[in-house]
């Protein structure tokens, strides 16, 4: 088992990310990414492009092949950056309970 | 976007040759078709543009559509043999090696005609058990199972028999290994209730899946299968606790796989000459139930290869019929063109090349379409089925309508950057199934931040700088460099690349070898190339073997003794194993790989070397290239780089060099032999794209940018930009006929 978990002393990469969430991420933060977009395939959200280079809905992968994949309500994009932020928050709560809408 | 799919049966024509198009409509009722001129691919905004030339040609239409079935799944299949009557004894025997017990019923060994529901059938149940079961006219005459499941990836011997004299039907899982509270030699006897009703069965004999209506076959065998043999009569316990010797009495048929193992026909050893023949393309070359490492190359000890491994998500040829086909006009130019497919919202591209008339050149350039690396990433699951491809990319995965459509449809098969359902290797690649992602106007996933295009549709971007120019140039694919040798390159002055020539064939390497050797000048305007070596099949068409032995990036690696392909026996691997590193070819070779964003280069100091002047003139530098629609720089993705050990000719002038990569850029593993920390792009010096320049004895010359992401930045500021400048300044040169100094002179020093 990896030694490394995301803890309260990685709070301080949520404000690295939040204010550029498609940039070059610090070694901290990476940690932090690597853990987060990790995981198996079954569940992991994906951008479904509605309009390309313009407007995207939220998705997640299913287990297998042949499975459609699904597509979530109430999350439509028109900006990445937005859409990898909304994500990051959603997967800083699966990983740690912490609302990050809260915590900031 | 998905209900048309379709392919071509050629990938490659000549102008007077004849294109057939095989087409499948999903609730289109009715389309027309185009042929167009591919000029530029991408449709990122940030880019020139989208762009494509209608020809004024009628390839005919409207069409009506028409559904056509992808037949997943390989199996062998025997035709000629004798009718089987079910009131005859019977035994059958086989080694088996299932990857997928469980996982549904999978036939092993079955005679069955469809439409009558009659015949025989010995399986693995939905439970993973081995059965066997006696039909006639849609009643189960007889039955039995095992009823214990089988271990995954253990060998096992399976022997079935029916005897009717006595009505007893039995059936016997022996794994050839035992194991301490495994399942051994278990046998099961049952008595029929009553004597077999007579009926006669023609079809032909299925190894490792079941004949069917509507459809080729249908529940295909997962795993490996060695040695079926079957019996006019009934074997005894004894006989069916090790294989009966295949000359024994009432043998019908002994098919020996370790015959013929780079066809694909099956031998028949019995003397009946029930031969059969495999569809889809099964694995050959893969270990049996004796290989014991003693040998690796399956042409020295075929017997240790005497099994052939079933996929059911196997695919060769979709062997759809022919909707239409075309002529190209005899002054047709040579170039990348597509048929366009097309019903209200719906369209697909179909591209291929139009080569010059052959045995000859109408231009001085030729640009080489890399098809080889097109089929090695056809239909690739890798946004879909790699978890990892969001890290490495760094972003979120975007699923375009293509990506949809594949998940909800595997049966559009598999290629080199995927896994088979039981999780082995994909060894064959093939073009003729609908390749969607080799498409114009395609989004893939591994190509940076900005456009993401990928093989095809990144090419693009040169062949539309190609255009800016209003340099004429010809095409041609890998598959004539691979069959007509040099001589399809011989008299151009310039060769070009496409940006990820990554799959090369022996006789592809000796082409561009030759060309440079007879003083040809070459443009290598890509990253990764002339990495992996791949085998064409000598017979069958449109389709490639790579076996990814020892070690390189790749998604799986192959099974101990199985690094030969089982089409030529050649080895494979990486051509840096195989003694011919792209270093030697053109100066560098891969380095490292990372998909989020490119960087730009910095000119060395052997940028200002005389012998490089031309290659700079207009170019200010030191910074070129920090911009471009594949990672927003021209140095990225997959990158190359010099390396003396491995053949970068030592008088090779270094003249630019990309850093500060992410960390999201690794190592390759073929440069790792004892892993260490700092293998990331922020930390280890090896991991930088090098542009590099050098004359070949003969007065030729090669230049390399070392970077997939190199064309991305082509387009920059309407294509007056320094990346733009260099490539044309290279190109120019290289077409003047004057020969290059062929006396080295020493590098400047760093």
């Amino acid at each position: 088992m990896s030694r490394y978990r995301i803890t309260d002393d990685d709070f301080q990469y949520v404000a690295e990310f939040r204010a550029n969430p498609l940039g070059i991420p610090g070694p901290g933060l990476q940690r932090v990414l690597n853990l987060l977009r990790g995981g198996p395939k079954s569940g992991k959200y994906v951008l479904i492009v509605k309009q390309p280079f313009k407007r995207w809905v939220l998705g997640r992968l299913p287990a297998d092949r042949g499975q459609s994949i699904e597509i979530l309500d109430g999350w439509e994009f028109s900006d990445l950056a937005h859409a990898e932020w909304e994500v990051f928050k959603l997967r800083w709560k699966a990983s740690t309970g912490q609302n990050l809408e809260d915590a900031l | 976007m998905t209900r048309i799919l379709a392919y071509a049966d050629r990938i490659s024509a000549a102008p007077g040759e004849c294109v057939q198009v095989k087409v499948s409509c999903d609730g289109v009722k009715q389309y027309d078709v185009n042929l167009v001129r591919v000029i530029q691919g991408d449709i990122n905004p940030s880019g020139p543009g989208y762009q494509e030339e209608l020809i004024p040609l009628n390839l005919g239409g409207p069409f009506t559509g028409r559904y056509q079935r992808i037949n997943m799944g390989s199996f062998a299949i025997v035709d000629n043999a004798p009718a089987y009557h079910t009131q005859s004894s019977l035994g059958l025997q086989v080694v088996i090696w299932p990857t997928l017990p469980g996982r549904g019923s999978q036939a092993i060994l079955s005679r069955e005609d469809p439409e009558s529901g009659t015949g025989f059938r010995l399986y693995l149940n939905s439970e993973g058990a081995v059965a066997f079961e006696i039909t006639v006219n849609g009643v189960q005459q007889a039955q039995v199972s095992t009823g214990l499941p089988l271990a995954t990836e253990r060998w096992c011997l399976v022997s079935a028999s029916y005897d009717a004299d006595s009505c007893e039907l039995s059936v016997l899982q022996h794994p050839l290994k035992p194991y301490p509270n495994g399942a051994d030699a278990y046998q099961v006897l049952k008595r029929a209730d009553s004597p077999m009703v007579s009926a006669t069965v023609e079809s032909p004999i299925m190894i490792a899946a079941r004949s069917a209506t509507n459809q080729l076959a249908k529940e295909h065998f997962n795993g490996r299968i060695e040695a079926p043999r079957i019996f006019l009569r009934s074997l005894n316990r004894k006989e069916m606790l090790s294989l009966v010797e295949a000359k024994r009495n009432g043998l019908v048929a002994s098919w020996d796989f370790s015959i013929g193992i780079s066809t694909e026909q099956i031998s028949d050893t019995s003397g009946n000459e029930l031969h059969g023949r495999l569809v889809n393309l099964p694995t050959r070359g893969v270990a049996g139930n004796v290989w014991n490492g003693d040998e690796h190359n399956w042409q020295n000890k075929p017997a240790h290869y005497a099994a052939i491994h079933f996929h059911e998500d196997d695919l060769y040829d979709c062997a759809w019929q022919t909707d239409f086909e075309f002529r190209l006009p005899d002054d047709i130019s040579s170039g990348v063109y597509a048929i366009r497919l097309h019903a209200e919202s719906e369209e697909y591209y179909i591209p291929f090349a139009v080569r010059p008339p052959r045995g000859t050149k109408t231009a001085q350039v030729v640009f080489i379409l890399p098809t080889a690396s097109y089929m090695a990433y056809a239909n690739n699951r890798i946004g879909i089925d790699v978890p990892e491809t969001e890290i490495v990319s760094g972003r979120l995965l975007q699923m375009n309508p293509i990506d949809l459509y594949m998940q909800s449809h595997p049966e559009l098969g598999l290629c080199f950057y995927d896994v088979h359902n039981d999780g082995s290797g994909v060894y064959y690649s093939s073009r003729l199934r609908p390749v969607v992602n080799m498409q114009p106007k395609h989004i893939g996933h591994l190509g940076g931040a900005g456009s993401n295009v990928w093989q095809f549709n990144a090419d693009t971007h040169i062949l539309d700088w190609l255009e800016q120019l209003d340099q004429s140039f010809d095409v041609i694919t890998d598959e004539e460099l691979d069959v007509e040798g040099v001589e399809v390159l011989r008299d151009y002055n310039v060769v070009i690349t496409g940006t990820h020539p990554e799959y090369y064939s022996v006789a592809m390497l000796d082409s561009l070898q030759g060309y440079l050797d007879s003083g040809g000048r070459l443009m290598y305007l890509g990253g990764n190339g002339f990495y992996w070596r791949v085998s064409f099949h000598p017979t069958l068409p449109g389709v490639i073997e790579c076996r990814k032995s020892e070690d390189g990036i790749r998604a799986f690696a192959p099974l101990p003794g199985e690094f030969y392909a089982s089409f030529t026996g050649e080895y494979t691997g990486l051509w840096r194993r195989n003694g011919r590193a792209p270093n030697e070819l053109v100066g560098i070779g891969m380095v490292s790989q990372g998909f989020d964003y490119s960087s730009p280069y910095n000119m060395a100091r052997a940028s200002r070397d005389p012998r490089a002047a031309f290659i700079f003139e207009g170019v200010e530098g030191p910074v070129i290239g920090d911009y471009g629609l594949s990672g927003g720089g021209a140095a990225g993705l997959e990158l190359d780089a010099t390396d003396h050990s491995l053949g970068t000719p030592p008088h090779a002038l270094v003249l630019a060099s990309s850093e500060r990569h992410s960390d999201l850029y690794l190592m390759t593993p073929e440069d790792i032999n004892d892993p260490a920390p700092g293998l990331g792009g922020t930390e280890a010096e090896i991991i930088r794209a090098e542009m590099v320049f050098f004359e070949t004895p003969s007065g030729g010359a090669v230049f390399s940018t070392g970077s997939i992401a190199w064309s991305g930045s082509l387009s920059h500021q309407d294509y007056q930009n320094d990346i733009a400048r260099i490539s044309s300044n290279v190109i120019k040169r290289f077409l003047d006929d004057t020969p290059f100094d062929i006396t080295p002179k020493p590098q400047v020093d760093e």
